[in-house]
């Protein structure tokens, strides 16, 4: 998680002011930085078939995190859509984390950790929903790879176990599915030949997608990445990228990431937070190549961050 | 050539060792500190060599193995007085019920205290109870035990006279303070343990929608077992080696005596005795007055100590060398205390 403090600000542009964003129409009194309902970009980083369903799932309303006094995020506003991959960028202690993980309610597990604003999934609030649906629906994979020290199999296994279940019986139904999970994260043709391995006998980036297949074998709508790559060395990025741009078909992929050639190539939307606050939100072409805010300007130049 | 130019220069270079520290600059009490330092650790040795040194010839020298395999018998001739087989099943008996009784409940209490730990009143009250019982020396909880076993709703635990009159010395008794004493330790182990998880591994389970039972139940436990079983195999140790609950609450009789002719629950509200209350009742300090079998019954309840915390390093160091360990919790502590 990031940092609760926030980072120390650094002058970019002595000219303007740094943290407000130009002036947009405000509709209705919305939030200032309200995502502009772009088309999907026309010109994606990666090809996908034309036609691609892309269906709002999730919507952030004026969100407002705090833990304790700190507000770490600041009216955030994000619509997270089925077929498309959302890219939140930004500096250490801008709130992305935090964002993300208000999404299945994990901030909850922090103590002092409040909200307010409006998560909507499929339209109802999030928390109406009984927790642990929400993350079975909006399931989530970690930074570090964090495969539970058991077998392959039964790291899938637990998560497909139903509430209530202690131990579900080795069944070809299960196994069936534990194999699918391990295909849709593009692990299976590794590790088919033994899945009694100890999961953590596998490398980095294997563990890393058997979380992915952990996280996918729950049946989840929404998917939240948070930071998936960055223990992983560039083979095992390139190999997790490719899955997300092609898991973004059958659910709605949400990551956040430091590193902008990865937001720019699995990225259909772009949302760029500083201390907390949304500044810029876009398709990820527009953001990347024609930023409408000096201080994204900044960040993608690589004038601080 | 440069490969040539490379091969010539393989041979390494002399390596200069760089001086070690020099302790003359430092000022005298520093350097007197040192010496004394070092003066322990080498006494420290000795003594723990002595002991064992000292047991082993000793012990050795008088352990029979019809020692092993004959029960006490009555006699104040050393060579007619029989073996301690009662006491080693006494100590067995003893050891399994405490084990039992203790294991669930300190994993339980630190699996709650630990995942949920609410109300915090009740998680404070919990965590200071379970540090004062482990503070409570094991004579107290002897005659604690006295008392709260000889009401007479607890006979069936013991032996209970015409007159309603309770002894409250039996395995059974013993086993349950026994069990009290041990809490504490696995209490202990299971909590710092758990401590010991990384925070992701937690995450992991919960951001699957998994419930913290599940989570428990299914991912930290397990993750733990070493941890547990160090705990156990720790407090085992403790339990053999307390005389104090013995002598007052197993009636430290010769032999194993049933109470009534059912057979596993006659020997378990009977009396009887352990190693230690063997090895104190034949020592020159005891009644016995057979000091050659009080060395010999030593020197196997030493080793059974002594094979109990090899068993612990083992079990918490693991096979595995430390690079393949699963994360850093994997390693944990109960040893050091």
């Amino acid at each position: 998680m990031d940092s609760m403090l926030p980072p120390p600000v650094r002058r970019i542009a002595l000219d303007r002011d740094p943290t407000v964003a130009p002036a947009r129409p405000p509709v209705n009194g919305a939030p200032t930085a309200t995502p502009t309902a772009a088309p999907v970009a026309a010109r994606t980083p990666r090809p996908r078939p034309a036609g691609t369903l892309v269906s709002e799932r999730m919507r952030a309303e004026s969100v407002w995190l705090a833990y304790g006094e700190n507000w770490v995020v600041r009216d955030v506003s994000l619509p997270m859509r089925q077929g498309e991959v959302l890219a939140l960028i930004g500096a250490s202690g801008s709130g992305k984390t935090t964002f993300l993980r208000s999404l299945n309610r994990l901030t909850e597990i922090t103590a002092g950790a409040a909200r307010s604003g409006r998560i909507t999934l499929d339209g109802q609030e999030i928390h109406e929903l009984e927790v642990n649906d929400l993350r079975q629906r909006v399931s989530m994979v970690f930074q570090q790879p964090n495969p539970f020290p058991m077998s392959i199999f039964d790291n899938v296994a637990y998560a497909l176990a139903e509430r209530g279940r202690r131990r579900r019986r080795r069944t070809p139904e299960l196994e069936e599915a534990v194999a699918d999970a391990l295909r849709r994260a593009g692990l299976y043709e590794e590790v088919a030949g033994d899945l009694d391995r100890p999961a953590l006998k596998l490398s980095g980036g294997q563990q890393q997608r058997l979380c992915i297949a952990r996280a996918l074998a729950v049946q989840p709508e929404v998917l939240l990445l948070d930071e998936p790559c960055s223990a992983l060395d560039p083979i095992s990025t390139a190999t997790i990228e490719e899955l997300i741009v092609e898991l973004r078909e059958s659910v709605a992929v949400v990551i956040v990431t430091h590193n902008l050639q990865q937001a720019f190539r699995v990225a259909d939307h772009v949302a760029f937070m500083h201390l907390g606050e949304l500044v810029e939100y876009g398709p990820s072409e527009q953001v990347f190549d024609h930023p409408t805010v000096q201080r994204t300007r900044d960040y993608i130049s690589g004038a601080f961050g | 050539m440069a490969t040539a130019e490379l091969g010539g220069r393989r041979t390494p270079p002399a390596v200069a060792q760089p001086p070690r520290e020099d302790i003359s600059s430092w000022p005298l009490i520093d350097r007197i500190a040192y010496w004394l330092c070092w003066a322990t650790g080498i006494a420290l040795c000795a003594i723990a060599a002595a002991i064992v040194l000292f047991m082993l010839v000793k012990g050795i020298s008088y352990l029979r193995p019809s020692l092993l395999l004959h029960s006490p018998a009555p006699s104040l001739h050393q060579s007619q007085s029989g073996g301690f087989l009662d006491p080693i099943i006494g100590t067995l008996i003893v050891t399994l019920i405490g084990i039992l009784l203790a294991a669930p409940v300190g994993v339980a209490l630190a699996a709650w205290l630990s995942e949920y730990g609410r109300p915090a009143w009740l998680a404070r009250a919990v965590e200071s109870s379970i540090e004062m019982i482990a503070g409570v020396p094991s004579i107290v909880l002897a005659i604690f035990g006295l008392i709260i076993f000889s009401q007479s709703f607890l006979g069936f635990l013991s032996s209970q006279a015409s007159d309603g009159a309770v002894t409250a010395q039996s395995f059974l008794v013993a086993g349950i303070v026994m069990a009290v004493l041990a809490l504490p330790l696995v209490f202990g182990a299971t909590r710092e343990a758990l401590s010991q998880l990384p925070a992701r591994l937690r995450e992991a389970s919960y951001a699957l929608g998994k419930t913290r039972a599940t989570t428990t139940w299914r991912v930290l436990l397990p993750s733990i077992r070493p941890g547990i079983a160090g705990g156990v195999v720790l407090s085992m140790g403790r339990i053999i080696g307390d005389t104090a609950i013995i002598v007052i609450l197993l009636g430290t009789t010769l032999k194993n005596e049933p109470n009534g002719g059912v057979p596993v629950l006659g020997t378990l509200r009977g009396t009887g005795s352990t190693l230690t209350s063997y090895v104190y009742g034949n020592s020159p300090a005891g009644e016995g007055n057979a000091p050659q079998k009080a060395y010999a019954a030593a020197f196997v309840l030493l080793m059974m100590v002594l094979a109990l915390n090899a068993l612990v390093t083992r079990l918490t160091t693991g096979r595995t060398p430390r690079s393949s360990r699963p994360f850093p919790g994997a390693r944990f502590w109960p040893l050091g205390r």
